[in-house]
């Protein structure tokens, strides 16, 4: 399971020389402040996703246009962990989350009473979206629904979650979601060290996750998940189940979606419908797609250099955002289709040294 | 399952014993039917292949040859039938991985490779195993004796100075071999095959009659051939399909002279050449 040295240059360097940078002097130039430091924070808990959606259509040619569900759930049950931990530190005084009081709930439902425990809540990070993903996959992928009809589906599961997390009745905060958090297990939330710490849990998380998945995509399953997006039907005759791989695959990654789900919610302080539904889970392959699929640094460079252009774009000229993401997108899709890591291998191969090198890694990353 | 091992004086005759026909043979379709909407694409086809034998299958367009494929490796599911594999293995019922898994490889009539994975890693893929399941697999590692057996079907498929190139990469020719050499991988007692020569060269062609020839000491083959002059390269046995069922069966000169043979071959030949 070891890695290449640029992956442990790069990993200590956002781990812990990032943060460094953050202690020098605001007016020195590598200076990273602590608004900067929370965006990068934000950005990788993406990456963590990314790499999750590379797996499941990168490596194995399913689209799943639904993985803001998982991400959603995932950022559900921290967000309700850290809505009971506000107490009676709310608008209204109450031990009841504010929005209850507002919709006159008089007793916490049923199922919040679990998100008290930090254990629970953690397990339910991962678990409750695998849990999800494996019974829709079942269902899905045993019927062999593939291709653009499986793409549809997934991407009805996300309208389905959408309208069910509005509602008011579901006692999930309805439209304006879960916000107001004060403080994660005694930490307040505004204090920049513990950002400083939830960047540094982010990038220790987005490590892992990034060996899981390059453990995975360089055994032998890996390359059956080659194999199915090449040509499944070989597969089935070559004694394996098709359905099993994917399922496996879409399991894993609606759990790395769950985990980066909530890893953001405590950076950015908000979780709302509107960032689980239709129009963030499309966004989410295309930051796949930007970056490189069936690579998993492209998954990373992708989500988190389509955010970062995302926040500056949006400082300066927010109604354009939408349309340079489709533009973007295009791009993309005529021109680069194996996205910025495409183009940095093209680059590295025109090199004299470049060409041998880049062939045989062109197939095991 | 047990391997059935013919006695030693069956293998050394190529011919089949009346009475005993049941005991040797691969694989039996008893009354199959397959009903596309209506459509009986196989008609109560009965079909007895010979433990070790290689059996050429052809007939006009829309005769049922592919289905018939279909029909025994579990990607289509007859309305009515029997179909046995071996002794006593009923099929119907089963999905393609479980067949496969029993010993029945297919190649498809497109090359079905993984285009970009490199030849050895399709062949590794393709290597019989005793668990195909994502744990098993996602933990195995290649060892000695797979290698060895990989390296053994690189030679047979002429594909050894070519185990590192992308399947992508490789011509039409040697996809087809590289997916005769992964069914072979499967370590299958039977070889479903699908128009192996079509849009090959005369020399690939005649290049892939000879392997196939040679795979008959270890396997039994069921061919699906258009090409007649190929027929008659490899077969000793033909069976001819027309409209779901079998026309006739027999030794490749005489079906040749078979005047039903010729009626529905060249009587269509007739009608499409006639001036309109």
């Amino acid at each position: 399971m070891g890695a290449g040295p640029a992956f442990w240059v790069v990993g200590v360097f956002l781990f812990a020389g990032v943060p460094l940078l953050n202690l020098l002097p605001d007016d020195s130039l590598f200076h990273v402040s602590d608004f900067t430091l929370n965006l990068l924070g934000k950005f990788f808990a993406f990456a963590i996703l990314a790499l999750g959606i590379d797996l499941i259509w990168g490596y194995t040619g399913v689209l799943s246009l639904g993985h803001g569900v998982f991400f959603g759930l995932g950022a559900y049950a921290m967000g309700m962990h850290l809505m009971l931990g506000i107490g009676t530190e709310g608008v209204y005084g109450n031990a009841l989350p504010d929005f209850m009081v507002w919709n006159q709930v008089k007793e916490l439902p049923w199922f919040w009473k679990p998100f008290y425990s930090l254990t629970f809540s953690l397990a339910a990070i991962v678990l409750v979206p695998m849990a999800a993903a494996a019974i829709f996959g079942f269902f899905v992928f045993r019927s062999r629904i593939r291709g653009v009809y499986f793409s549809i589906i997934t991407q009805a599961l996300a309208l389905v979650a959408w309208l069910v997390f509005n509602r008011n009745e579901t006692n999930l905060g309805g439209t304006n979601g879960l916000t107001d958090f004060k403080h994660i297990q005694g930490f307040s939330l505004n204090d920049p060290a513990t950002q400083l710490v939830m960047y540094m849990v982010t990038i220790l998380f987005l490590g892992l996750a990034y060996l899981l998945c390059r453990w995975i995509t360089r055994s032998r399953a890996g390359r059956v998940l080659i194999a199915i997006r090449d040509c499944e039907q070989r597969v089935f005759f070559s004694g394996y189940s098709p359905a099993s791989y994917k399922l496996f695959v879409f399991v894993i990654s609606a759990g790395l979606a769950g985990l980066a789900g909530a890893l953001y919610v405590p950076q950015v302080g908000i979780i709302t419908p509107n960032q689980i539904g239709v129009l963030p889970s499309i966004e989410m392959v295309i930051w796949v797609a930007v970056g490189g699929r069936g690579t998993l640094s492209g998954a990373i460079i992708g989500a988190a250099g389509v955010n970062y252009m995302r926040s500056t774009l949006t400082n300066h000229f927010p109604e354009l955002w939408p349309f340079f993401l489709g533009g973007l997108f295009i791009a993309v899709v005529m021109f680069f289709p194996k996205g910025i890591m495409g183009i940095f291998k093209k680059a590295y191969s025109m090199l004299p040294f470049g060409k041998s090198k880049i062939e045989k890694a062109a197939v095991t990353d | 399952m047990d391997e059935y091992v013919p006695a030693p004086s069956e293998q050394t005759d190529g011919r089949r014993v009346i009475g005993s026909r049941h005991q040797r043979s691969i694989i039996y379709l008893d009354h199959v039917t397959v009903d596309f909407d209506g459509f009986k694409a196989l008609n109560k086809l009965n079909l007895v292949v010979d433990y070790r034998e290689l059996r050429v299958v052809i007939g006009p367009n829309g005769a049922g040859k592919s289905t018939l494929l279909d029909v025994i490796s579990g990607k289509v599911q007859p309305i009515s039938g029997r179909v046995v594999f071996g002794q006593a293995t009923d099929l119907i019922g089963l999905r393609e991985n479980d067949i496969a898994a029993l010993g029945i490889g297919r190649k498809f009539q497109t090359p079905s490779v993984y285009t970009t994975l490199p030849v050895w890693d399709n062949l590794d893929l393709s290597l019989r195993r005793k668990n195909k399941g994502v744990f098993a697999t996602l933990l195995s590692r290649l060892n000695s004796d797979e290698s060895d057996k990989i390296a053994q079907t690189l030679e047979v498929i002429g594909l050894t100075n070519k185990a590192d190139v992308l399947a992508g990469q490789l011509s039409h020719g040697e996809k087809q071999w590289l997916e005769i050499g992964m069914v072979l991988l499967q370590d299958p007692e039977l070889l479903l095959i699908d128009e192996p020569v079509a849009g090959m060269t005369e020399q690939e062609t005649e290049k892939t009659g000879e392997l196939l020839q040679s795979l008959t000491h270890k396997h039994s083959l069921i061919v699906i051939e258009h090409d007649m002059e190929f027929v008659r390269q490899i077969a000793k046995t033909v069976t001819v399909l027309h409209e779901g069922t079998v026309l006739c069966e027999g030794f490749v000169e005489d079906i040749q002279n078979d005047p039903r043979v010729i009626e529905i071959y060249l009587g269509r030949q007739k009608e499409a050449d006639a001036p309109v």
